[in-house]
């Protein structure tokens, strides 16, 4: 039995290091052998007008994308899974790899326009900007005022418990890298953090893995609200499908900006092309208006004038809550919070 | 003469490698500096960051617990881009962070203080500050160690960048500085300048003392080249007064008895008697020709070597000679017939006039009575041309160049006085001056045509 | 013409006397500066000979120190032909030089040729008949008519004014007339003597042949 179980464990960690657990993938063959291995965390109905734009330019190249969840990536990374670029919206964990050595600089003239907030040490380059919001129901929220702050939402919350029970939907920060990122942030910067948590642990949240099913549940009225959901293109997409079903809020009070950043992993072999790759995405990342593309620029001067938050700045600071001692505590707190069944 | 390198040289080279030697100083000061400056703020963040974690080490349910503070790398990561990598040790056992870091393990640093080590990890160079505190835990306390390291790289790029900015600014500086020395050293060498000129301005034979303001340092020079110039003008007078007395004690008798042989030749009536003073005459008369073109040839020489050098007008020269000679001519009633335009020339009139007044004698010297010697002044083709053209036998058939050799007489020169270096003095002189002396029979006619060619000023 | 020679050696002085009274010459001596000066202080002269090494001095310093108030031309023995000496002796003042020793015929040219050149105070025109010849200028002058004598012309001529009526052998001019080695025949005398006649007829003055012995000059009017 014991052998058994050992035997077991031993194949299961065999294939966590060796195997990836694919989420989705798909091969983007051109007109010559070279291939471009991407590895990333966007889904690829977000990514794909970017690759057949590259492909579009680049016939001969072919894409292999590969859509991971942000932990593996970086897991994969780390164990030396050989990709010639890693595309992440995990800042923290992205910035680690690149602290410990797992990225190779790269420098051009796209990337030198890049402001310096948004690369570190020609390592990581970052080409979206994208904030942190909540997901409302519109139907489920029927004849309440929207809130606007965190205080707000936790009046609204306290307020209208039956409303709310069960029908409150946030990231497991357990799962998530995203969700412990935007939570540990979110802690750092605002009490109410907290304050908020266990309120909502009172309400039985949902938690999620990811922010797709998430808003799916609230546009199909299985959740009055999400909180702390990322994508607020796919979200806005949605809420133009819903005929007004699905509301996006951006907390006044404070609201985490995450960049999606791209890097080139020591084991690339199509550097040139992740290269170019990079300055594709860098040179839309500057971009003015966000035109149609699926990502929002780096600097989106339509929206959010309100919240004059900056990007989580990319820096040694982001690997403080990678440290497992305070992984441990802060997840301890969180379940404290959320977990009050 | 041999120059033994020149001062202003030297002493540009001396300044310039003063400045060289400055230059270096201040750049490898200031790499020094800011290598210094750039570890030392380095060092501080790190001590920071170290001690920031330290502090939040607490024992809990015999557990060494800790923090990583917010800050503790916040601050590392606002003044660079420097890697990060950290760990805590409680005594051997890794508590978190980068296990393979290499901290010293073998003096762990006194508690509370931090100590520096740089190490090499991940493939750079990386700075380590490290802090120890001991932890009270269960039974007795433990030393836990927090180390905290960044890569190198921006140090060594902002050191880099001021050593180049010095590097720059210390090359600028010695460009400045080597102009500087070099205008300096002429500086100081002007008045040496200024009195080397002053001397070679002078004309050959002026000896006077030079009197002009000088620096203390060049009175000496001055007084003894003032000396010197004083002892050579004293040797040069006492040996031309040597020579005046000589020739005046010389010449005198020989004037004499010149004279009385010329009055007792018109007293005597025999023929032979006649022949025999006519000889003692020419004699006398060969030899005073010879020894005063001696003298001249050995003048123009001299004053070849040193050669003055200014404005003549060849015209004017012309006439003055022409004039000079006018009577001799007059005597055999040669007419000279001048024909001349002012052409302006450099050189020395004495000289000039010499050769001239040799071509010129010649003329009149070899020229039947009652004939005319063309003496024509032009400039011609950038070049100026006196030429004297008479009517009499002509050079004869040897070639004319070699007229102009030493002693060299021609075959016509049957009864007529002469030593053979009227043409050798005036073709030195037209070659210490830059010009020619051309010779040819007038083919036409008859006559001798010798044009002195000098370059134009 | 009354000249002044400077010259401290006897012999030498004594001959250029004799030779310059021969052509009719007044000649003072003076055998040092000092000399010189007591000659100019109680006479004036048309011409002094100046050497330069005398006992008592340079004679070029006399000459820098008196060329200020001394108007007669001045002509420098020297002994020294050295290129620097001549240009000096004229920078100095002097009107000529001749080159110890000298040739009389060449003393005698020069000093004619500085004579005409500083202009005739002294003007001695000779009446000749009709004409007037001046030996300087070397005219001769009948009524408005001037005729230029050459060189020897002018000296034959001189010669047979300064002995009018006399007798002058061929060799006696020959003597006067060329320098001592130059080769004439006494033809040449001949012809310079036929070209003065060519010159002098009609004017009241004839040079006679004397058979045998020479030429004679004759005025209507003795
Ligand atoms: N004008 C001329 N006509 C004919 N022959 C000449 C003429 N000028 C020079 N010569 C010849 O060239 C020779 C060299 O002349 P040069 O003047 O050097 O010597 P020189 O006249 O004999 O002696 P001196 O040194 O006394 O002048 C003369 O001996 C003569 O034969
Ligand atoms: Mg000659």
């Amino acid at each position: 039995m014991r052998l058994a179980c050992l035997a077991i464990g031993l194949s299961l960690l065999a294939t966590l290091a060796m195997a990836l657990e694919v989420e989705d993938h798909r091969l983007y063959p051109g007109t010559g052998d070279r291939m471009l291995r991407i590895v990333s965390t966007a889904d690829l109905e977000v990514f794909e007008p970017y690759l057949r734009a590259f492909q579009a330019e680049r016939p001969a190249i072919s894409i292999d994308y590969t859509v991971v969840s942000s932990a593996e990536l970086h897991r994969a990374i780390r164990n030396g899974a050989e990709f010639d670029l890693a595309v992440s919206s995990a800042m923290d964990l992205q910035f680690q790899l690149a602290n410990d050595g797992f990225g190779q600089s790269y420098r051009s003239d796209s990337t030198e326009s890049l402001p310096e907030w948004a690369r570190w040490r020609d390592l990581i380059f970052a080409f979206t900007a994208e904030p942190a919001v909540v997901v409302l129901s519109a139907e489920r929220l029927a004849g309440l005022p929207v809130p606007a702050t965190r205080q707000e939402l936790i009046t609204l919350l306290r307020q209208h418990p039956e409303r709310f029970q069960g029908a409150v939907g946030t990231y497991d920060v357990r799962d998530s890298g995203l969700g412990y990122l935007f939570a540990t942030q979110e802690a750092r910067s605002t009490d109410a953090y907290w304050r908020l948590s266990e309120v909502m642990g009172r309400l039985n949240p949902q938690l999620y893995c990811c922010s797709g099913q998430m808003i799916d549940d609230v546009s199909e009225g299985r959740l009055a609200l999400a909180y702390n959901v990322l994508g607020s293109y796919a979200a806005e997409r949605l809420v133009r499908d819903s005929d007004g079903q699905l509301q996006i809020l951006r907390m006044q009070d404070f609201a985490n900006v995450i960049l999606r950043t791209a890097l080139i992993p020591t084991t690339a072999r199509e550097i040139e092309s992740a290269g170019e790759m990079i300055d594709m995405l860098a040179t839309l990342g500057l971009r003015d208006a966000p035109g149609s593309w699926t990502l929002p620029p780096l600097r989106q001067t339509g929206d959010g004038e309100g919240s004059g938050f900056g990007p989580i700045r990319l820096g040694p600071a982001l690997m403080v809550y990678l440290d497992p001692l305070n992984r441990r505590a802060f997840l301890d707190e969180w379940e404290n919070a959320l977990e009050q069944r | 003469m041999t120059a033994t390198g020149s001062i202003g040289r030297r002493l540009t080279l001396l300044l310039a490698g003063v400045a060289a030697l400055l230059s270096v100083l201040s750049w490898s000061m200031v790499t020094g500096l800011a290598w210094q400056a750039a570890e030392r703020t380095q060092d501080n963040v790190l001590a920071a960051s170290a001690t920031s974690i330290a502090e939040t080490l607490r024992s809990e349910q015999g557990e060494v617990r800790l923090e990583l503070p917010y800050s503790a790398f916040s601050m590392l990561g606002a003044i660079s881009e420097e890697r990060v990598f950290y760990n805590v040790m409680a005594g051997s056992a890794l508590l978190t962070g980068y296990e393979d870091l290499p901290v010293s393990t073998l003096a762990p640093p006194a508690p509370g203080r931090v100590s520096f080590s740089t190490s090499e990890y991940r493939g750079s160079q990386i700075r380590m500050a490290s802090v120890t505190r001991l932890v009270l835990v269960g039974t007795g306390p433990v030393p836990v160690t927090v180390t905290v390291a960044q890569t190198r790289g921006g140090v060594a790029t902002i050191a880099g960048d001021l050593s180049q900015l010095a590097a720059i600014l210390s090359v600028a500086f010695f460009v400045v500085a080597v102009a500087l020395s070099a205008f300096a050293a002429r500086a100081s060498l002007r008045p040496l300048n200024e009195i080397a000129q002053a001397v070679s301005r002078r004309g050959p034979s002026d000896l006077r003392p030079l009197r002009r303001a000088a620096p203390a340092e060049l009175a000496p020079l001055m007084t003894s080249l003032n000396r010197l110039m004083d002892r050579l003008g004293q040797s040069i007078r006492r040996s031309e007064d040597f020579i005046a007395e000589a020739a005046h004690r010389v010449r005198t008798p020989l004037a004499t008895v010149r004279a009385q042989a010329e009055i007792v030749l018109r007293s005597v009536r025999d023929e032979d008697e006649k022949q025999r003073l006519r000889r003692i005459i020419r004699a006398v008369d060969e030899s005073s020709r010879s020894a005063g073109q001696l003298l001249d040839h050995a003048t123009v020489a001299y004053r070849a070597e040193h050669l003055v050098r200014e404005p003549v007008d060849l015209a004017d020269l012309a006439a003055r000679t022409a004039a000079s000679l006018g009577p001799t001519a007059a005597m055999k009633d040669i007419l000279i017939q001048m024909d001349t335009e002012p052409v302006p020339v450099v050189g020395d009139p004495v000289l000039l006039n010499n050769a001239l007044r040799n071509v010129l004698d010649n003329a009149v010297k070899y020229s039947p009575a009652e004939t005319t010697i063309a003496l024509r002044v032009r400039a011609d083709h950038g070049e100026a041309r006196a030429t004297v053209a008479d009517e009499g036998p002509g050079l004869g058939d040897g070639p004319a160049e070699a007229l102009t050799e030493r002693f060299r007489r021609g075959s016509n020169t049957e009864g007529v006085v002469g030593s053979g270096l009227g043409l050798t003095i005036a073709e030195d002189v037209l070659l210490a001056h830059g010009g020619r002396l051309e010779l040819e029979t007038d083919h036409h006619g008859r006559g001798a045509c010798v044009s002195l060619v000098l370059p134009s000023a | 013409m009354r000249y002044l020679l400077v010259e401290d050696n006897r012999e030498l002085a004594e001959a250029v006397v004799n030779r310059l009274e021969l052509d009719g010459h007044a000649v003072d001596h003076a055998a040092s500066l000092a000399e010189a000066e007591d000659c100019l202080a109680v006479a004036s002269y048309d011409l002094i000979l100046l050497d330069v090494m005398l006992p008592d001095g340079d004679g070029r310093t006399f000459l820098t120190q008196n060329r200020a108030h001394l108007e007669t031309p001045v002509i420098v023995l020297t002994a020294r032909s050295q290129v620097s000496d001549r240009v000096g002796a004229l920078d100095q003042g002097a009107d000529d030089y001749i080159t110890k020793p000298f040739d009389f015929s060449e003393l005698e040219a020069r000093c004619r040729a500085v004579l005409r050149r500083r202009g005739g105070a002294a003007r001695n025109e000779i009446a000749l008949g009709q004409a007037v010849f001046d030996p300087l200028a070397g005219t001769l002058s009948h009524r408005s008519e001037t005729i230029t004598l050459r060189n020897r012309e002018i000296r034959l001529m001189e010669v047979f004014t300064r002995h009018p009526g006399q007798i002058l052998s061929k060799s006696q001019l020959m003597d006067r007339l060329f320098s001592y080695d130059a080769e004439v025949t006494e033809n040449a005398i001949e012809v310079y003597v036929g070209r003065l006649r060519r010159h002098i007829d009609g004017k009241g003055v004839r040079i006679e042949t004397v058979r045998g012995l020479g030429y004679r000059m004759e005025t209507d009017d003795a």
